[in-house]
C-alpha cells in the first residue's frame, strides 16, 4: 500500500476508523466500524457520505466541443442542456466499451466529465489523441468527489444550500457549500436520490466534516457502494462492462439517442447499430438464485441441460433483499425474466432465476 | 474441559476425547466483516487435514475453511443455515461449524495453542 495515493479525506477516513484498502492506485476505505451491511441499510434509509476523489475529473472546452465528444461517445452530446448531466460511455471501433462517464454541460462550449480512477489516464490519452486544437483539456487533480446518498440527502444538503432542493435529478449548478464554491450534481451510483459534490481538494475535508455533523449522515464505505450499486443494477466498469462487451449487449441501448441511432458516427457505431436493429446475441441480466449462496463474478450460468450460457460479472449479498442477487451475461434467448438457469457454484449447480433489474427500484427525484 | 487449538488459517478446535468442534476465530469473522453466509459440511463426509470444508462468505468476498484435522464429520451447526451473522457474534461458542471425529489425535499436537495464536495474530497487524 505504499504506492498508494491519498485522497483529500485520508486523514478523516482513518479518524473514523475506516479500513483502507488499495484501490485503482489509491488508498480507499473499504468500510468503517459501522460494517458494510449497515453503511448499505442507514444509506438506503437516511443518507451516507461516499469519498469518490479517486475518480477522474476532466472539463473539456472550446468551441463546439459538445458536437466533437460526440466522435468519442454514443450520447447526445449536442443536445444535451445546458445545467444538464448525462451517462455516456467512450466506445472503441470494435464497440466495446472503453469506459463510462457523467457528462455535464456547464455551457454551450463547456464540459463536465467524470470518469472512472481505473480509466482515467486512458481515458485522458484517448480525449487527448482527438482533441481539436481550439479546444481545451483540463484534468483536476486538485479536486475532490464527495457523494451524498439516500432519502435524507436532500434536507441534509439543503441545510448548506438551500438551492439544492430545487435541482432535477441528472443537472449540475455551481454552489457555495459552507463557503467553498463547488459544483453540484442531482446524481449518484446507489439508486437513491442524491448528489456529487466536485470541491477543491482544501476545502473537502472541512465539508465532509460538517455534513457528517448532521446526525442522518453515515460515512459509507467501497464496499457498500458495491452493493448499493449492485441492487440498483448499475454496471460496474471492469466487471459488468468493459472492451468485450458493447453497450447494446450491456442493456444500454437507452444511452443512445435518437439522432446518434440515425447518424452514426460515433466510434463502433457499424456494429452497436448493428446490433440495436438485430439484436445482441447476449445481454447483461439480473440473476436471483433460489438459495442463499451467493455467486460471485466469473460464475458459470447454464440452462437446465447444462449447456453454458454465459457468466456472472457481479455477484453478492442484498442487504435490502436479504438474499443473493448477480447480475451476468447470457444468451438472448434466454434472457426474458422468470426463465431458469443455474449457477455452477464451487461445482454445484445451483437454480437461479433470471429478473428484470434493477432489484431494489430506483428513487431518483423526480420534480 | 476441552482442549482448545488454532491454525495458522484462523481456524478453532476444541477437542473432547476424540471429537472436535470446530469454528472460525473472532480475528477472522472481524476482518471478514458481515457474514451472509456460511456453506457446511454433510454429516459422514470424511476430511483429511487441511481439506477445505466449508466457506463462509462476507457481503464482499467468499473464504475457505480448511479442516485443522482429520476425520469423519458428525454434525454441522445447522443455526448457520438461518443466521450466518451470528459467526459475527459467537464466532468461538455459538457459531460452531462442524463437529468430527478425529481420525489421528497426534495431529492436533502441531496446532497452536492460545497464547500462540493470540501472538501470531499480533504479529499480522
Amino acid at each position: 500500500m505504499t504506492d498508494s495515493r491519498t485522497t483529500p479525506l485520508d486523514d478523516l477516513h482513518r479518524a473514523l476508523g475506516a479500513r483502507m484498502v488499495p484501490f485503482a492506485g489509491y488508498a480507499m476505505p473499504l468500510q468503517y466500524p459501522a460494517g458494510i451491511l449497515a453503511e448499505h441499510r442507514h444509506t438506503r434509509a437516511a443518507a451516507g457520505l461516499f469519498d469518490v476523489s479517486h475518480m477522474g475529473q476532466v472539463e473539456l472546452s472550446g468551441p463546439g466541443v459538445a458536437r466533437w465528444l460526440e466522435r468519442l461517445v454514443p450520447g447526445d452530446i449536442e443536445g444535451l442542456a445546458v445545467g444538464r448531466v448525462r451517462y455516456t460511455v467512450f466506445t472503441n471501433e470494435e464497440g466495446g466499451i472503453l469506459d463510462d462517464l457523467m457528462v455535464a454541460k456547464l455551457a454551450p462550449d463547456h464540459l463536465s466529465l467524470v470518469v472512472n480512477a481505473a480509466c482515467r489516464q486512458a481515458d485522458i490519452d484517448h480525449l487527448s489523441r482527438h482533441l481539436d486544437e481550439d479546444l481545451t483539456l483540463a484534468v483536476h487533480g486538485d479536486r475532490a468527489l464527495l457523494a451524498l446518498q439516500g432519502p435524507a440527502a436532500a434536507a441534509v444538503l439543503a441545510r448548506l444550500a438551500p438551492e439544492c432542493a430545487a435541482m432535477g435529478f441528472m443537472s449540475v449548478r455551481p454552489l457555495d457549500l459552507a463557503g467553498a464554491p463547488c459544483l453540484v450534481t442531482r446524481s449518484g451510483y446507489t439508486g437513491e436520490d442524491g448528489y456529487e459534490i466536485s470541491i477543491a481538494a482544501d476545502s473537502a475535508a472541512m465539508l465532509a466534516r460538517l455534513l457528517l455533523e448532521d446526525a442522518r449522515v453515515m460515512p459509507v464505505g467501497l464496499g457498500a457502494r458495491d452493493s448499493l450499486r449492485l441492487e440498483a443494477g448499475l454496471c460496474l466498469y471492469g466487471a459488468d462492462i468493459d472492451t468485450a462487451t458493447t453497450p447494446i449487449e450491456a442493456d444500454l441501448a437507452w444511452i443512445i439517442g435518437r439522432r446518434r441511432r440515425e447518424q452514426g458516427g460515433f466510434p463502433g457505431a457499424a456494429r452497436i447499430l448493428g446490433q440495436l436493429a438485430a439484436g445482441p446475441e447476449r445481454l447483461r441480466v439480473g440473476i436471483r438464485p433460489d438459495g442463499r449462496a451467493p455467486a460471485r463474478a466469473h460464475t458459470a450460468i447454464t440452462d437446465t441441460d447444462g449447456r453454458p450460457l454465459g457468466e456472472v460479472t457481479s455477484g453478492g449479498f442484498s442487504p435490502s433483499l436479504d438474499a443473493p442477487i448477480a447480475m451476468g451475461y447470457v444468451a438472448a434467448s434466454e434472457a426474458r425474466p422468470g426463465t431458469q438457469v443455474f449457477l455452477d457454484v464451487r461445482g454445484r449447480s445451483l437454480p437461479a432465476r433470471i429478473v428484470s433489474l434493477p432489484f431494489v427500484a430506483h428513487r431518483y427525484h423526480k420534480a | 474441559m476441552s482442549e482448545v487449538r488454532f491454525t495458522s488459517d484462523h481456524e478453532w478446535i476444541a477437542i473432547d476425547g476424540d471429537i472436535g468442534t470446530i469454528g472460525i476465530t473472532d480475528y477472522a469473522q472481524s476482518q471478514l466483516g458481515d457474514i451472509v453466509y456460511v456453506e457446511l459440511p454433510d454429516s459422514g463426509r470424511a476430511l483429511e487435514k487441511g481439506e477445505e470444508v466449508a466457506v463462509v462468505e462476507s457481503v464482499k468476498a467468499a473464504s475457505e475453511v480448511y479442516s485443522p484435522v482429520s476425520g469423519t464429520v458428525t454434525e454441522a451447526n445447522a443455526a448457520l443455515a438461518d443466521q450466518p451473522a451470528l459467526v459475527n457474534v459467537s464466532a468461538e461458542e455459538g457459531a460452531w461449524f462442524y463437529r468430527l471425529r478425529l481420525s489421528d489425535p497426534a495431529e492436533t499436537a502441531s496446532l497452536m495453542d492460545r497464547a500462540a495464536y493470540d501472538a501470531f495474530v499480533k504479529g499480522l497487524d
